[in-house]
């Protein structure tokens, strides 16, 4: 898969007006999950735009690649690529967390065609994937499977219980990407429960192990390349983000982890990200 | 009087009635499914001898996934498998699958619709001498509290395979529970089974009580009708597999003939069969009930018979409690 610079400048606008979206849909929820959705807007951008198999007007085309999003909480950045992708229309994206919404506070499959399947409680993404992946090696099929998951969450001991059934069976159509924003809800990851080396404990149950600067579409774009032409092995992306990303204000503050911002920080916030192009002010220096 | 209709065996009340333990049920139904849909896939987490997967790994072997001790990761991968279109049945002891993975099995596999089978091995006390940790006695409670799931608790290993060939055609998630115990297979291939329906085995036009009962327990029940029967009560017995959805027409109608009602089951009493049953009538034909059941309380080591007879779970003590709950129901 190509990606030439013009895709490149396409992915980072997109990403910059995912985050628009984003900031607009929590600001009209008045709660939600502010940094890691701004965080893993070029991701995502990257995902919808440009790595994934899919088919907005077929959602259960049966050829698709997998997306599941294990951090469900971080929902409302799916939601607006999913959007902007042509899943559903962007108008609805301000339905979030209101009742009668497809876009339930953490994700339900059964409401919203696309979603792949329901998460939130943490942990239980990667066990799901490592099913997809063995469904789909069990029929002989070429899709790839992609997992989404926090940092926060490698606490959970059934992440690493699908780590080990995952490097045992060598899913090699398995690639999950981590979101190493170094936040959870009560402080940093380092001094809540520190996970690193978290690289090295991923080697050693048999992953292969990749590390990005997970705001650099290219080098994420890159890193899921060479992890299409790994063979013997499920590669995890460590994607280094940072939380808030795009608006200085907030960008590296635990706060945000689980807040959503007012209508008076939200015009804020618009504008710091149309100011920036989604860049943090030191990526001038 | 037996119901001709149950097409119970020949041996029932024979001293040399066969044997089997309901997860043998596990291993002939999922074997005997799976040869003509080739969406069942089995798992189990290394339990393969004891819950019978292995009857179906050696059939099946490519169908077989081995996921170590690890039952939180069976149920999330499971919903995984399910959602890429197969069939599993995931076995483990019931105290670990639902007790432990039920946070997965409540998001994963119910939330999420899919037609994940939870197959839960050694329930009750009768798995004997593990004691109290292995004997799950909370599970029927836990998994008929999720919406959607269909809960089934065989009577026998005949009905066990039946119940595991039938839970492949309900698309959604299923529970079915067995037991570690030989215990007496009283129905034959010929016994009806549908996934919801009870279904009446011992019958009278004269009934002081009825005796609703599920799982193995339904053998014991049986067995305090004949001996009632004999000293002179009539009673019914309404075996009633399916504990969600309950049969509501057939519990009704037993409530409207009967007007007294005894349950069993090999659980705790809160919130289980039992309590499906009481809050039905409770709120729909209000009826004297009696529950027999394990009363707030854990299990501990010992032989099956033991355990059941310790319970109060045996045949007569079932047979002593509905002659006081009709002599103490008639003072009412």
């Amino acid at each position: 898969m190509t990606c030439t610079d013009s895709d490149l400048a396409e992915l980072a606008k997109r990403a910059e007006s995912i985050r628009e979206t984003v900031i607009e849909m929590l600001v009209a929820a008045k709660s939600g999950h502010t940094a890691g959705s701004l965080g893993m807007a070029d991701i995502f951008s990257a995902f919808y735009f440009h790595i994934i198999n899919h088919n907005p007007q077929d959602p259960d085309w049966e050829g698709r690649d997998r997306l599941i999003l294990s951090n469900g909480h971080i929902c409302p950045v799916r939601y607006a690529a999913m959007a902007q992708a042509g899943y559903f229309p962007v108008e609805e994206c301000f339905t979030l967390r209101k009742f009668g919404s497809r876009l339930q506070g953490h994700p339900e499959r059964l409401r919203l065609p696309g979603l792949e399947t329901t998460s939130g409680p943490l942990g239980d993404g990667l066990p799901q994937a490592a099913g997809i992946a063995t469904a789909f090696r069990m029929n002989g099929t070429k899709q790839r499977v992609y997992c989404v998951m926090g940092d926060g969450e490698q606490d959970e001991g059934i992440i690493w219980e699908a780590v080990m059934f995952a490097g045992k069976n060598k899913l090699h159509n398995l690639t999950a990407v981590m979101d190493r924003n170094n936040i959870q809800i009560d402080g940093m990851t380092e001094d809540v429960m520190p996970l690193e080396p978290i690289a090295e404990k991923y080697r050693a149950f048999n992953w292969h192990v990749l590390e990005v600067n997970g705001n650099d579409i290219y080098a994420f774009i890159t890193a899921v390349e060479e992890a299409k032409a790994i063979y013997e092995k499920p590669t995890l992306i460590i994607a280094h983000t940072i939380p808030g990303k795009g608006v200085p204000d907030i960008e590296f503050d635990y706060h945000w982890h689980g807040k959503s911002p007012t209508v008076e920080e939200g015009k804020k916030f618009l504008k710091e990200i149309r100011t920036l192009g989604g860049r943090v002010p030191h990526e001038y220096a | 009087m037996l119901n001709a209709g149950a097409h119970l065996g020949v041996k029932v009340f024979a001293d040399d009635i066969p044997k089997a333990p309901t997860r043998d049920g596990f291993g002939l139904g999922t074997v005997e499914i799976a040869k003509t849909n080739p969406r069942i896939i089995v798992l189990c987490a290394d339990l393969a001898e004891s819950t019978r997967a292995e009857w179906f790994q050696k059939e099946f072997p490519e169908r077989f996934i081995e996921m170590g001790i690890a039952e939180q990761n069976m149920a999330a991968f499971a919903a995984g498998m399910a959602l890429a279109g197969k069939i599993p049945y995931i076995a483990s002891y019931a105290a670990f699958s639902p007790g432990r993975n039920y946070e997965q099995i409540r998001t994963t596999i119910a939330l999420n619709r899919v037609p994940v089978k939870v197959c839960g091995m050694h329930a009750g006390v009768s798995v004997g001498p593990d004691g109290a940790t292995h004997q799950m006695l909370e599970d029927i409670g836990m998994m008929r509290m999720l919406p959607g799931m269909t809960v089934i608790v065989p009577g026998d290993a005949e009905e066990a395979r039946k119940a595991v060939i039938a839970a492949a055609a309900i698309d959604g998630p299923v529970y079915i529970r067995f037991g570690r115990a030989a215990t007496p297979v009283f129905t034959t291939t010929e016994t009806p089974f549908q996934a919801g329906k009870a279904l009446i085995l011992f019958d009278s036009e004269t009934p002081r009580v009825a005796i609703l009962s599920t799982g193995t327990q339904s053998y014991a029940a049986l067995e305090a009708a004949h001996a009632l029967s004999r000293g002179g009560m009539e009673s019914i017995v309404l075996h009633v597999p399916t504990v969600k959805p309950l049969d509501a027409e057939a519990v009704l109608e037993i409530a409207r003939r009967v007007g007294r009602i005894i349950t069993v089951e090999e659980h705790q009493v809160a919130g289980g069969f039992g309590s499906a049953v009481a809050e039905f009538l409770a709120e729909n034909h209000p009826v004297p009930i009696h529950r027999i059941g394990v009363t707030d309380q854990f299990g501990q080591s010992g032989e099956p018979e033991q355990l059941l007879t310790h319970y109060g779970l045996d045949a007569s003590h079932i047979e002593e409690a509905a002659k006081i709950f009709v002599a103490n129901s008639m003072k009412l």
